[in-house]
């Protein structure tokens, strides 16, 4: 048979809403030319919850719940990006062992929350062992939390003022116990099981490129940004809550297995800081004051002055950004949340079409991104 | 675990051979083997996870192989808020898993809207508007024990199952068609 | 490279562009600056490309609807900016009337705008002129009304599913 006999065409393919590996309902169209994808259109929406007008609803008190709900993985630096934008607005005085306490419970909300990333993303590659793994040790994190407030996801536990629950003695101490069991896993069975693996090398190094002024210019924030090489961790530069006094690193993508920017540079960042995240913990346990956790006054209710801000946190995926603005009543005029893995995704149909991107990568490359469609479409 | 009724009448032989009804052998393959769909669409997904992994263990009652198409399920477990622009999907989804199918609704969204009731725009405030549901499991989201607990609700439903009779399916509202 | 304050901000801005900046409101929480709707294509492109201001990272796009204003109903389009070499932030505001909302795309400027841009339409029905694919992302495509305005009514029911449950 000879090659002009084969007739050959493009395909347009849908991946989604329901797939297991777009990490909830997210769809994509692709057109392909055999294995290869000449261009992509993300289609996202299929969650969309109406946070922004449930916030117009409810009073400054109430809405707490509904940021749990938008990035459901590490909700506690949800609760504290809202909080912290109504606390700047009002001029909420924070006790210092809520700050602590904030830091302690955020920090271990990412540890868990790069647990499910890094496990999802060995699922989604191939490898199903990880997962199980991944899982094991976040259940531990979860038992800490559900003794702690009383629920495994959407803790609703950071809020307006201070935290809902006081840390107890025995809570701290099996903090540190998990901090001793966790800290030599991180080397000892994640990197051996799956980081140095030669098929997860082959498979996400020098795939998914993504250049630093791109990824600035499309507004990815957090570790994915962090793999490309710019070192921006708003818990250094634009320091909140207690962070100026703790020390810690920001691990950035160098390139160690191929491009600077590759997924297996933002797969190793988030590797590389649930360690941060476990020096940030110890280092707040070891220092926490005793006194109040809450502004009580506070919990009765908030009512700002008429006025506008707007606040960012470091969430696990990015920054976390809220836009509050206030009429003077109890009930926010308007919440606008800024969800980092809005901005992270945006950048998928730009990668698609500007390098060959197999279709197997394209799995590769949503897994890096780690995106939570319950912030992509809030 | 399912105990199949032994039905044979000679005691002689009791023992030795399995006398029961067709029924009782397909019912409890079917119950102890149930396919759900990898059907996540919010946070009750992330809890549907962790009752599939290793703490909570799925597999233990046969039900661990989750699915990627629902053409290979017999169970759809609803997990997480279903949207206005989802539902046709839902609906098509279900409409693609062979019969007998099962549906659990999983969480406050898709029983009722949950938190999302009064200005969830776009939030189908039930998925039983949509599709026909078997078993509700309320919780924000449940624990994974809620889940194991609703599984064994529908692993007694499909125990229930006649193959000759199909009514108990048709009974069942036809409550939406997608345009 | 060096981290500017609010004054030095504007100071540059009017620099180059004298006319642009009609309002400083420098008393709240967050110091705004108000730029008129036709000139923000050109304050975007300057405020991205002086390395004095250096704003590479847009972080946010909010519309607010103010449909019971004095001076007649409008609509806010707010921009919040960022430096990831200078550090500091800037929150720039365009007064649109609520009748015809409608302003230049910067995604050309920034290419994040164009997810949020598609998102401030579909939420909030501002038009944002030159953007090359400006359809509803959240919603379902054929929607109707935009939900964030301050007198959208919710559908009573959408394609044969009941949407009012109370």
């Amino acid at each position: 048979m000879t090659e002009a006999k084969i007739r050959t065409e493009e395909m347009l393919l849908n991946m989604g809403p329901q797939h297991p590996s777009t990490h909830g309902v997210f769809r994509v169209v692709v057109r392909t030319d055999g294995e290869l994808i000449l261009e992509s259109q993300s289609h996202i929406g299929y969650l969309h919850r109406c946070f922004e007008k449930c916030a117009e609803g409810n009073n400054y008190l109430q809405v707490v719940p509904y940021t749990d709900r938008m990035d459901y993985l590490c909700a506690m630096m949800n609760n504290w990006g809202y909080a912290a934008s109504i606390e700047k607005l009002t001029g909420i005085e924070v006790p210092e062992r809520a700050e602590y306490i904030r830091v302690i419970v955020a920090e271990l909300n990412r540890v868990a929350s790069h647990l499910l990333a890094f496990g999802t993303y060995g699922l989604d590659i191939g490898a199903i062992t990880p997962f199980l793994y991944a899982f094991r040790d976040r259940e531990r994190i979860l038992k800490i939390f559900e003794k702690l407030c009383g629920q495994r996801l959407n803790y609703s536990y950071v809020r307006i003022g201070g935290v809902t629950f006081d840390m107890t003695d025995e809570i701290l101490s099996d903090i540190e116990a998990f901090c001793d069991y966790f800290d030599p896993k991180i080397i000892d069975e994640y990197d051996n099981l799956l980081s140095y693996n030669g098929i997860f090398i082959s498979r996400t190094a020098n795939v998914g490129v993504i250049p630093a002024d791109l990824a600035i210019s499309y507004g990815v924030t957090g570790p994915s940004l962090r793999g490309s090489g710019v070192p921006r961790d708003l818990r250094r530069d634009a320091p909140y809550g207690i962070y100026d006094r703790l020390e810690f690193d920001v691990p950035v993508g160098s390139g160690e297995m191929g491009q600077v920017g590759d997924c297996w540079d933002r797969y190793m960042v988030r590797m590389r800081e649930m360690r941060q995240s476990i020096r940030l913990v110890r280092q707040a346990i070891k220092d926490i004051p005793d006194g109040p956790f809450c502004d009580k006054k506070a919990f009765r209710g908030v009512k700002p002055k008429a006025g506008e801000t707007y606040k960012k946190v470091e969430g696990a995926r990015g920054e976390v950004g809220f836009y509050v603005v206030s009429d003077g009543t109890n009930i926010p005029y308007r919440v606008k949340a800024r969800a980092p893995s809005f901005c992270n995704i945006s950048i998928l149909d730009k990668l698609t079409s500007m390098s060959d991107v197999m279709l197997a990568d394209l799995v590769a490359i949503i897994g890096s991104l780690d995106i939570v469609l319950g912030e992509v479409d809030r | 675990m399912t105990e199949i009724e032994n039905r044979n009448p000679d005691p002689l032989t009791k023992n030795v051979v399995l006398m029961t009804a067709v029924d009782d052998i397909i019912n409890a393959t079917r119950a102890n083997s149930v396919w759900p769909l990898t059907f996540g669409l919010a946070c009750c997904a992330i809890e549907m996870m962790a009752t599939g992994a290793a703490k909570y263990d799925l597999d233990r009652f046969g039900s661990g192989p989750f699915r990627g198409t629902p053409r290979q399920s017999d169970l759809m477990v609803v997990a997480g808020t279903v949207t206005h622009k989802m539902a046709p999907r839902v609906k098509r989804l279900y409409d693609q898993m062979p019969e007998p199918k099962y549906v659990i609704a999983m969480g406050g969204c898709v029983i009722r809207g949950g938190p999302y009731v009064k200005h969830g725009y776009h939030v189908v405030k039930g998925v039983d508007l949509v599709i026909p549901v078997d078993v509700y499991i309320p919780g924000c989201p449940p624990r994974p024990e809620a889940l194991l607990e609703g599984i064994f609700k529908v692993q007694k439903l499909m125990k229930r199952e006649k193959i000759l009779d199909r009514t108990r399916r048709t009974t069942k509202p036809e409550v939406y068609q997608p345009v | 490279m060096a981290r500017l304050e609010i004054g030095q901000i504007i100071a540059v801005l009017k620099e180059k562009l004298p006319e642009a900046v009609s309002e400083e409101v420098l008393d709240g929480v967050d110091p705004v600056i108000v730029v008129k709707a036709e000139q923000w294509a050109a304050v975007a492109e300057l405020c991205r490309d002086d390395s004095r201001l250096g704003f590479d990272l847009l972080s946010c796009i909010t519309g607010v609807d103010y449909p019971e204003r004095e001076e007649g109903a409008e609509i806010e389009v707010i921009y919040n900016l960022d430096s990831t070499a200078n550090l500091h932030e800037l929150t720039v505001k365009v007064k649109l009337p609520r009748s015809d909302p409608r302003v230049a795309s910067v995604e050309g400027t920034w290419a994040t705008a164009d997810w949020h841009e598609r998102e401030t339409y579909d939420l909030v029905g501002v038009i944002f002129e030159g953007h090359h694919n400006l359809v509803r992302i959240l919603c379902a495509d054929d929607w109707v009304g935009h939900p964030l305005r301050k007198d959208y009514e919710p559908p009573d029911s959408f394609h044969g599913i009941k949407n009012v449950i109370y």
